[in-house]
């Protein structure tokens, strides 16, 4: 029950950073704007910040009580604290600077030349980017993608923090096996959960490398 | 109708004021050495450079002007470019290359060139399925300038097209070059370092060197010009435009004319009526004030010295001989006969032309 919760977690966290990965890394990789290195440091600080920080800081502001927290539950009903969406959030949140990490550097690495001969061919900005930066850099957007998936499995702080444990609802595997260890007698369940962990988590770097390298040739390199 | 280009800006080491007008359609040649701002003036008219000050126009087509601040983006001038590494796509195939230009053309261009006609053209037939990165880079650059082509431009720039190729392979998409060039009435700005392809190709050159623009003028004019640094080269050379009148089989020579101005060379393929350039190179132009019998020369052509140039460093003088209206040649001889037959401004002279050593281009 945990490994799906913890797989449809995931997948959700992927989907909704995915599209701001993407936008922030884009900016990064290729806009010269003021404010440039304070949106570097906003996007990596999930990354230094203890994770508990994190769960607490989306609590304030997506919480009931929170800034945007109490507008989503006045308009449209819609609670994210310790709901399974928050945990996706959470992920989210957390995975967020190794997702944008991952295509930056993918972006950087096209060419601009071909940005400029696609210019000149009567591309716009946005046809441009679809059409020519996005599939080049489609290997990077993919592993930070399963990347991002394999962190997410493994989210412990911030989640229990923001979306609480609740079991069939909140409790993912890293979860799961905190509460099995915090029992008497559930060694075996944690012990049984840590081998799936390990797997989930190598498979998912697998992939990783495997879809990198099955996309290369196909973008002519 | 008219290519006019002027502009100033400033690079740390170089600053660069280059202007010209060319008439259209017709090919333009910007010719100097590398790092004399040659690519930079490409990339002003195609609009991926914005200059300090500046105006850019294709037949009364503004498509930047400093003044008024109009600049059109790249994406909207329908100014095609060839890089000189060809920049393909390289994650589409090579027919895919060609359509990504022709997709976002206008649909309502005069003159549309289609897809069949470039591919014949360009001999592209072969390669369509292909990536890029399987093909050669001559096949590269070949797709390239077809992919530029069919974005339906109003002006094709190509920034050295050929300067990444060894000389085979220049060899063998200059062919291509000069019958896109008389297929399709299409204006082109033309970028190049190389002497061979301005003889080749253009019909207006203009002259850059150090971030300025020395001359600017029909191709024949200024490479007969004594005074300017083409001149100076151990290659100079003039250009005459002529036709082939007739075949002479039997003494295995054909004869070349030009507003009363007749050339023998040996026997040519190309059937009488074509046009064709020729290269005369000044170091092979003998001049005298009368007739010499008894030699082997076919060609003693009558001019008027219209300049005399010394070089100084090489103990040599330039000639400039005007043949008739329209052509001159150049002559690279010793100070010493231009005294002996006082060679000046405004004396008649004979300019003497081995037929083995005109070098008929195209």
């Amino acid at each position: 029950m945990a490994v799906r919760l913890t797989l449809v977690v995931a997948a959700w966290s992927v989907c909704i950073g995915l599209p701001p990965a993407l936008l922030a890394a884009t900016a990064l990789a290729r806009w010269r704007f003021p404010g440039r290195s304070a949106l570097d440091a906003l996007v990596h600080l999930p990354l230094v910040l203890p994770p508990v920080v994190v769960g607490w800081l989306l609590l304030l502001t997506f919480g009931i009580h929170g800034v945007i927290g109490a507008e989503l539950l006045a308009w449209f009903g819609v609670r994210l604290a310790f709901t399974r969406a928050g945990a996706s959030l959470a992920c989210a949140v957390m995975t967020f600077p190794l997702m944008v990490r991952a295509m930056r550097l993918s972006l950087e690495a096209v060419d601009p030349g071909f940005d400029q001969a696609a210019r000149t061919l009567g591309a716009g900005r946005f046809d441009r980017f679809v059409t020519i930066t996005l599939p080049l850099a489609a290997p990077g957007v993919l592993v930070g993608a399963i990347t991002a998936f394999a962190a997410s499995l493994g989210e412990f702080g911030a989640v229990i923090t923001f979306a609480a444990n609740i079991p069939g609802e909140t409790q993912t595997l890293p979860l799961a096996i905190y509460t099995a260890l915090q029992s008497p007698g559930g060694e075996a369940t944690a012990a049984r959960l840590s081998l799936i962990s390990v797997g989930l988590a190598l498979g998912g770097l697998l992939a990783a490398e495997f879809a990198a390298r099955r996309l290369r040739p196909l973008l002519g390199r | 109708m008219t290519l006019s280009l002027a502009f100033r800006h400033a690079f740390p080491g170089l600053a660069l004021d280059i202007a010209f007008d060319a008439p259209t359609p017709g090919t333009t040649v910007l010719f100097g050495p590398s790092g004399a701002g040659k690519s930079t003036a490409a990339a002003v008219v195609a609009g991926l450079l914005r200059p300090l000050r500046g105006r850019v126009a294709i037949d009364g087509t503004v498509l930047a002007d400093s003044d008024s601040g109009r600049f059109l983006p790249p994406e909207r001038r329908r100014v095609g470019l060839v890089f000189q590494e060809a920049r393909l796509f390289p994650h589409i195939s090579v027919l895919g290359n060609l359509r990504y230009g022709l997709r976002r053309a206008p649909a309502d261009t005069p003159q549309r060139i289609e897809l069949a006609q470039v591919i014949d053209l360009l001999g592209l037939a072969a390669l369509l399925s292909r990536r890029p990165g399987t093909l050669s880079g001559g096949e590269r650059q070949r797709v390239a300038i077809g992919r530029a082509l069919l974005s339906q431009p109003r002006l094709l720039v190509m920034d050295e097209p050929l300067a990444s190729l060894d000389a085979p392979r220049k060899a063998e998409i200059l062919p291509y070059l000069a019958r896109l060039k008389t297929t399709l009435a299409l204006p082109i700005l033309y970028i190049t370092h190389a002497l061979e392809e301005v003889s080749r190709l253009a019909d207006t050159l203009v002259l850059i060197e150090a971030g300025r623009s020395l001359a600017a003028g029909p191709l024949a004019d200024i490479v007969s010009r004594g005074d300017l640094p083409l001149a100076a080269r151990d290659d100079a050379a003039a250009i005459l435009f002529l036709r082939v009148t007739a075949h002479d089989p039997a003494r295995r020579l054909t004869c070349l004319q030009a507003d009363g101005l007749m050339l023998l060379v040996p026997l040519l393929a190309s059937p009488p009526g074509t046009a064709l350039r020729v290269r005369v190179p000044a170091r092979e132009v003998i001049l005298a004030t009368e007739i010499p019998g008894g030699i082997s020369v076919h060609n003693i052509l009558p001019g008027e010295v219209r300049a005399v140039t010394e070089d100084a460093a090489r103990h040599a003088a330039l000639v400039e001989v005007a043949l008739g209206s329209a052509s001159a040649l150049l002559a690279r001889v010793t100070p010493d006969a231009v005294a002996r037959l006082c060679l000046g401004p405004g004396a008649p002279v004979l300019a003497l032309v081995k037929s083995m050593a005109v070098e008929v281009l195209v």
